[in-house]
C-alpha cells in the first residue's frame, strides 16, 4: 500500500526530484519545472493522506528501515504536525508554480538552480515537521537553513551580505542547538523523542538538563527570528528573490516554531518548560516586546517587502505569545496563528513579487494607482491586510481571538492590551498601503509610470497562486472553528486540557 | 418564545453582497451598475418586509449560517428590534439609491462603480448587525461595515478626505478593539454570546468588573453612535459625497452604533443590571452632554452638512439618553427616535446635496433666497427642520414626547430640561437656514428651478413620510408596533 508508506514518502519524493531536476534540466530547461511541480504535488496528496489517517484516530509510527525506534530513526505524526504538514506542502506547490514567471524576470540564469535547492529546502522542512528524532530534526533544519542562505544569496543586490549575516546567525543557532542534543544525549543516552519524554523527567533537577533546555531554546529561537534574536531576518526577506521570500517568510520561521513547541511540550513535559524553569514568563515579556517593536517597525519603512519582514517578527510574537501563556486557548491561537501566519504573509509576498514583476518596485509611496493596473492582485493584497489587522471574518481574526481569550483567562492583562494594540498597529501600516494603492495615479511626480492607469494584470501562473492563498484565508476563517473542534484540540498537551 | 427556522434574513444579506459583484463586474455598462443596485434594495426590502407578518406574530426567524466558534455560532436572529432596524435600513436603501443615481451623474463623480460597490457592502452589513443572534455575529457585521464604510469616506481622494478617512479608521478601530475585548471578556466570564432580551451578563461577575465591562463596551459601540467625546470622526466625514452622508451618516452607521447600544443595554446586560451597576446615570449625564454640547456646535457651523452632522450627534444622543433611562416610554420614545431620526436627517441630507448638485452651494451664508430656486427642495427641508425641533405633526415630535414622558417616569426632570432646551437650539440652528431660503432674497437665485426628479422625488418622499409616520406611527410597517413589543421583550413584561 501506497497508503502506508505516506510518510516516508513526503521526504523521499521531494529530496530525489531534486536531485533529478538538474537532470532533466540537461534534456529541457522547462522540465525542471515540470518535475518540481509533479513532486510537490505528489508530497501535498501524501501529506492531506496523513491527515485523514491521524483524524481517523490513529498517530503514525513509522521506523525507518525496520530498525526499531530507540536504534533506529522513528517517524511519529500526530494532530500538530499532521496539521502543519498540508499547509507547508500546499504552500510548497503554490509558490513553486508561482516562482516561474517571477524567476525568469528576476534571475532568469539561476532556473534550475532555484528548482533543485527549492525542492531540498521543501525536504528540509518537512522532514523537521515528522521526525520523531532530536538528531534528526537537526539534521533536517541544517539542510532546510543551508538551502535558504543559498536561496536568498542569489537575490538583489544587498542579498550575498543579508544571506552572509544570517549564515553567521543561523549557525550559531544550530550550534547551540546540537549542543543542547548533545547533553541530552549525554545524560540519558537516547536521541528519541518518545524515549527522552520518559526518561528526562527524573532528571529534571540536573543543571545540564536545564543547560540543555536552554541551548535549544535559543538555539530555535534564532531561526525563529524571536525577538531579540531576529536581526537577521528583515535584510534577508528583503533581498531575497520574491519567490523565495514568498516560500521562506510563511513557512521557515513556523516550522522552527514547531520544533521549539515539540521540545517544550512533547520532548520535556510542560510542567518542565512552565513550572520547574520560568520559561513562560520570559517567553510572554519577549513576545510582548516582538508584536510591538516588530509593529512599530513595520510602520517606519517604505519598501513594501521590509515592511512584511518587520511584520513577520511582530506575528511570530503573537505565536509564542499563546505558547507563553500556556492554557488551552492560548495555545490553540498560537497553532492557529501558524496557519493563518503562513497564508496571510504567503499572499502579501507573493502580491509583493508581482508587484516587482510588473513595475519593478515595491515602494509604498510609489503605489498609487496600482489598482487600476493590477485589480485582483491588489484585492488579494486587501484580503490578506485585512486578515493581518484582525478583520472578521478573516483567518486573522480567529488566531487573534483566542489569543484574546488566553490572555483574558491567564488573567494577563498586559498581554491583552498587547494584543488589541497591536491590531491598530497593523491597520495603521497596512491600511497606509492601501491608501496609496487605492488612489487615483498622479500624473507628476514619481508614480509617472503608473499614469496611463492601464490593465496590466499579473500572469495567471501567479495570480492563480495568489489567489487560491487568499481564498484560503476566508476559507480558513469560516471554518477555523472546525478545525480547532477536529484537529487542534487533541494537538494541544493533554495536561493543559 | 416560537423559533421559525428560514433562511430569508440570511438572503437580505446575500442580496446585495452579490449585487455587490455584478455591480463590480458591470463597470462599463453604468445603466447595468445602476441596475443591480435598485434591483438590490427593491428585493432586499422586500424579503426584510416579507419577515414583518411572522414576527409581529410574537415569533423570532433564525438561521445559523455555521459554527465560527466552538460554541458560538455565526447566526442571525430576526426579533422585533432588529426587524425594526433592518426595515428602516433597507427602506431608506431604495431612495437612497435613486437619489445617488442622480447625485453622482449629475456631479459626473469618479469611481462610481467604487462607490455603488461599497454602498452594497455596507447595506449587507447594517442588515447583518441588525439580525445578528450574538455578539459575535454582530461584531462581524459591525466590523465589516465599518471597512465597507472607508471607501466611501475618501471617496473624493483629495487631502482631506483621505485624512478624513483616516481618522474615521483610528476612531472606529479603536472603538472596535475595545468593542472586541469586551466581547471576549464577556466570552471569558459567561461562556455564551446570545443575545436574551432582558440580558444574559447578571450574576456572571462582580460589580466592579460589569462596570468596567460596560464601560468598554459603550466605548466600542459608541464611537458609531458619536457619543461626544468620541464623536470627532462623524463631522469630518463629511468630506463624503452628501448620499453617503446621507444613507450611512445618518442612518446606517451610525444608527448601528445606537443600535448596538441599544443592544447592549437591553440584550447583554439588561435593565435590572444596568441600574444595579450605577452606570446609568453617567451615560445619561455623557448623553445629556453631547445633546447640548452638540447643538451648540452646530450653531456655529457655517456649511450645512457639517451642521447637519452636528446635528446628527446631538439627535443620537436622545437615543442614548432614552435608553440609559430604561423605563417603559424612555426606550419607547428611544426607539422610535431611531426610525424618525432617520426619516427627518435623510432628508435635510438630500436637501443638502441636492442644493449642492444644482448650486455648487454649501455654506448656509450663500443661501439667501435659495427657496424660490428650489421650493420643494427647501419645502423638504423645512419638515425635517420641524421634526428635528419636535413640532407636531412632524414624526419628531411623537418619539420626543415618549423620551419627555420617560424621563418624568424616572424622575429625572434634569434631563426633561436637556430636552426642551436642546428643542429650542435645534430651533436656533435650522430656522435661520429655512428663514434665509424662503425670506431673504439674491440675484442668485430668482428663476424656479430644482434638481433632477431623481434627487428632488426621494427628498419630497422622505419628508412625507416623516409626516406620515408622525400622524399614524403604524403605517405601512408597523413601526410602532415594533417597537412596544421591543421595548416589553427588553423590560421583560411579556
Amino acid at each position: 500500500m501506497i497508503g502506508d508508506q505516506s510518510p516516508i514518502l513526503i521526504i523521499i519524493i521531494p529530496l530525489m526530484s531534486s536531485f533529478l531536476v538538474p537532470l532533466v534540466a540537461w534534456l529541457r530547461r522547462e522540465l525542471s519545472f515540470v518535475l518540481t511541480i509533479a513532486a510537490l504535488g505528489a508530497t501535498f496528496v501524501c501529506s492531506l493522506d496523513i491527515l485523514a489517517t491521524v483524524l481517523r484516530g490513529d498517530n503514525i509510527h513509522y521506523s525507518l528501515g525496520g530498525w526499531p525506534p530507540p536504534w533506529g530513526i522513528e517517524i511519529v505524526i500526530d494532530h500538530l504536525n499532521a496539521y502543519m504538514l498540508p499547509f507547508v506542502s500546499g504552500i510548497a506547490l503554490l509558490v513553486g508554480i508561482y516562482s516561474r514567471r517571477s524567476l525568469l524576470k528576476e534571475i532568469p540564469d539561476r532556473f534550475v538552480h532555484f528548482y533543485c535547492l527549492y525542492l531540498l529546502l521543501t525536504t528540509g522542512l518537512l522532514g523537521m515537521l515528522v521526525t520523531g528524532d532530536m538528531f534528526n530534526l537537526f539534521v533536517f533544519l541544517e539542510i532546510s537553513s543551508i538551502t535558504a542562505y543559498a536561496l536568498i544569496a542569489i537575490g538583489e543586490d544587498g542579498a550575498p551580505l543579508a544571506a552572509f549575516n544570517y549564515v553567521i546567525l543561523g549557525t550559531i543557532g544550530a550550534s547551540l542547538y546540537l549542543l543542547g542534543v548533545g547533553y541530552l544525549y549525554i545524560m540519558t543516552g537516547t536521541l528519541n523523542m518518545a524515549d527522552l519524554r520518559g526518561l528526562l523527567p527524573e532528571l529534571y533537577g540536573s543543571p545540564v538538563i536545564r543547560i540543555a533546555f536552554a541551548f535549544i531554546t535559543v538555539g530555535l529561537g534564532i531561526k525563529i527570528a524571536l525577538f531579540p534574536l531576529h536581526t537577521w531576518l528583515p535584510d534577508a526577506y528583503t533581498y531575497a528573490p520574491s519567490a523565495v521570500s514568498a516560500f521562506i517568510a510563511p513557512l521557515m520561521t513556523k516550522v522552527a516554531a514547531y520544533a521549539l513547541i515539540r521540545t517544550m511540550f512533547t520532548v520535556f513535559e510542560p510542567r518542565f518548560s512552565f513550572e520547574l524553569l520560568p520559561v513562560g514568563t520570559i517567553l510572554s515579556v519577549v513576545a510582548g516586546i516582538a508584536i510591538i517593536v516588530g509593529s512599530v517597525m513595520a510602520i517606519a519603512q517604505r519598501d513594501l517587502k521590509r515592511m512584511l519582514a518587520y511584520s513577520s517578527v511582530s506575528q511570530i510574537g503573537y505565536i509564542f505569545l499563546g505558547i507563553a501563556l500556556g492554557n488551552r486557548l492560548a495555545i490553540i491561537g498560537a497553532y492557529l496563528h501558524i496557519l493563518n501566519h503562513a497564508l496571510m504573509k504567503g499572499c502579501l509576498f507573493m502580491v509583493s513579487g508581482s508587484l516587482m514583476f510588473r513595475h519593478g518596485m515595491r515602494d509604498i509611496f510609489r503605489l498609487r494607482g496600482v489598482h487600476r493596473t493590477m485589480p485582483w492582485t491588489m484585492a488579494a493584497f486587501v484580503i490578506a491586510a485585512l486578515s493581518m489587522i484582525g478583520i472578521p471574518p478573516t483567518a486573522g481574526f480567529f488566531s487573534k481571538w483566542y489569543l484574546l481569550l488566553g490572555t483574558i483567562e491567564a488573567n494577563q492583562w498586559g498581554l491583552t492590551v498587547v494584543i488589541l494594540a497591536s491590531s491598530l498597529l497593523n491597520a495603521v501600516y497596512f491600511f497606509r498601503v492601501i491608501e496609496k494603492a487605492y488612489l487615483e495615479p498622479s500624473h507628476v511626480g514619481e508614480n509617472e509610470h503608473l499614469a496611463g492607469g492601464i490593465r496590466n494584470e499579473a500572469p495567471i501562473s501567479m495570480l492563480l497562486p495568489t489567489w487560491i492563498m487568499a481564498a484560503a484565508i476566508l476559507v480558513i476563517g469560516l471554518s477555523s472553528g472546525k478545525i480547532v473542534s477536529s484537529v487542534l484540540d487533541a494537538a494541544v498537551p493533554k495536561v493543559i486540557q | 418564545m416560537e423559533v421559525v427556522h428560514s433562511i430569508r434574513p440570511a438572503l437580505t444579506i446575500l442580496v446585495s453582497l452579490v449585487a455587490a459583484f455584478l455591480i463590480l463586474s458591470s463597470n462599463r455598462r453604468p445603466n447595468v451598475r445602476e441596475l443591480w443596485t435598485l434591483l438590490a434594495a427593491v428585493t432586499k426590502f422586500s424579503l426584510v418586509a416579507s419577515l414583518l407578518p411572522t414576527v409581529l406574530d410574537g415569533k423570532v426567524v433564525e438561521f445559523t449560517i455555521l459554527d465560527i466558534l466552538p460554541g458560538v455560532p455565526l447566526q442571525l436572529r430576526v426579533d422585533t428590534f432588529g426587524l425594526y432596524f433592518a426595515l428602516v435600513a433597507s427602506g431608506l436603501w431604495i431612495l437612497t439609491s435613486l437619489y445617488s443615481i442622480g447625485y453622482m451623474r449629475g456631479l459626473k463623480e469618479h469611481a462610481q462603480t467604487r462607490y455603488f460597490f461599497s454602498f452594497a457592502l455596507c447595506l449587507s452589513a447594517t442588515m447583518g448587525i441588525a439580525f445578528a443572534g450574538n455578539l459575535m455575529t454582530f461584531f462581524v457585521f459591525f466590523e465589516m461595515l465599518t471597512i465597507s464604510t472607508y471607501p466611501l469616506v475618501i471617496h473624493k481622494e483629495t487631502p482631506e478626505a483621505i485624512m478624513a478617512g483616516r481618522k474615521y479608521l483610528a476612531y472606529l478601530l479603536t472603538a472596535s478593539v475595545f468593542l472586541l475585548f469586551s466581547i471576549g471578556w464577556t466570552y471569558n466570564l459567561v461562556g455564551n454570546l446570545d443575545f436574551v432580551p432582558g440580558g444574559f451578563l447578571a450574576g456572571h461577575a462582580s460589580r466592579e468588573v460589569l462596570q468596567i465591562l460596560f464601560v468598554t463596551f459603550m466605548l466600542g459601540v459608541g464611537a458609531k453612535a458619536g457619543i461626544m467625546p468620541i464623536h470627532a470622526w462623524l463631522p469630518t466625514a463629511m468630506v463624503a459625497p452628501t448620499p453617503v452622508s446621507a444613507l450611512l451618516h445618518a442612518v446606517a452607521v451610525v444608527k448601528a452604533g445606537v443600535f448596538g447600544s441599544v443592544r447592549i443595554i437591553g440584550y447583554v446586560f439588561g435593565p435590572n443590571l444596568l441600574k444595579e451597576i450605577d452606570l446609568w446615570i453617567i451615560l445619561a449625564y455623557l448623553a445629556s452632554f453631547t445633546i447640548l454640547v452638540a447643538s451648540m456646535f452646530a450653531l456655529a457651523q457655517n456649511n450645512l452638512k457639517r451642521r447637519l452632522a452636528f446635528s446628527t450627534i446631538s439627535q443620537l444622543s436622545y437615543i442614548i439618553l432614552g435608553a440609559a433611562l430604561v423605563t417603559p416610554n424612555s426606550l419607547t420614545g428611544a426607539i422610535l427616535h431611531i426610525s424618525n431620526h432617520a426619516f427627518m436627517k435623510i432628508t435635510l441630507f438630500f436637501v443638502a446635496g441636492a442644493i449642492y448638485a444644482k448650486t455648487r452651494v454649501e455654506n448656509i451664508s450663500q443661501m439667501n433666497g435659495i427657496g424660490r430656486q428650489m421650493p420643494i427642495t427647501m419645502a423638504a427641508f423645512t419638515i425635517g427642520a420641524l421634526g428635528m425641533a419636535g413640532v407636531p405633526p412632524v414624526s419628531g415630535f411623537l418619539s420626543k414626547w415618549y423620551l419627555c414622558l420617560g424621563t418624568l417616569e424616572a424622575h429625572e426632570t434634569v434631563f426633561l430640561v436637556v430636552l426642551l432646551s436642546s428643542a429650542v437650539l435645534n430651533i436656533a440652528y435650522f430656522f435661520p437656514i429655512v428663514f434665509r431660503a424662503f425670506f431673504r432674497t439674491s440675484e442668485e437665485f430668482t428663476g424656479r428651478d430644482e434638481a433632477s426628479p431623481f434627487m428632488v422625488v426621494p427628498l419630497a418622499i422622505t419628508a412625507i413620510l416623516a409626516i406620515v409616520l408622525g400622524l399614524v406611527p403604524n403605517a405601512f410597517i408597523s413601526l410602532l408596533h415594533l417597537t412596544r413589543m421591543s421595548v416589553r421583550n427588553i423590560l421583560g413584561m411579556g
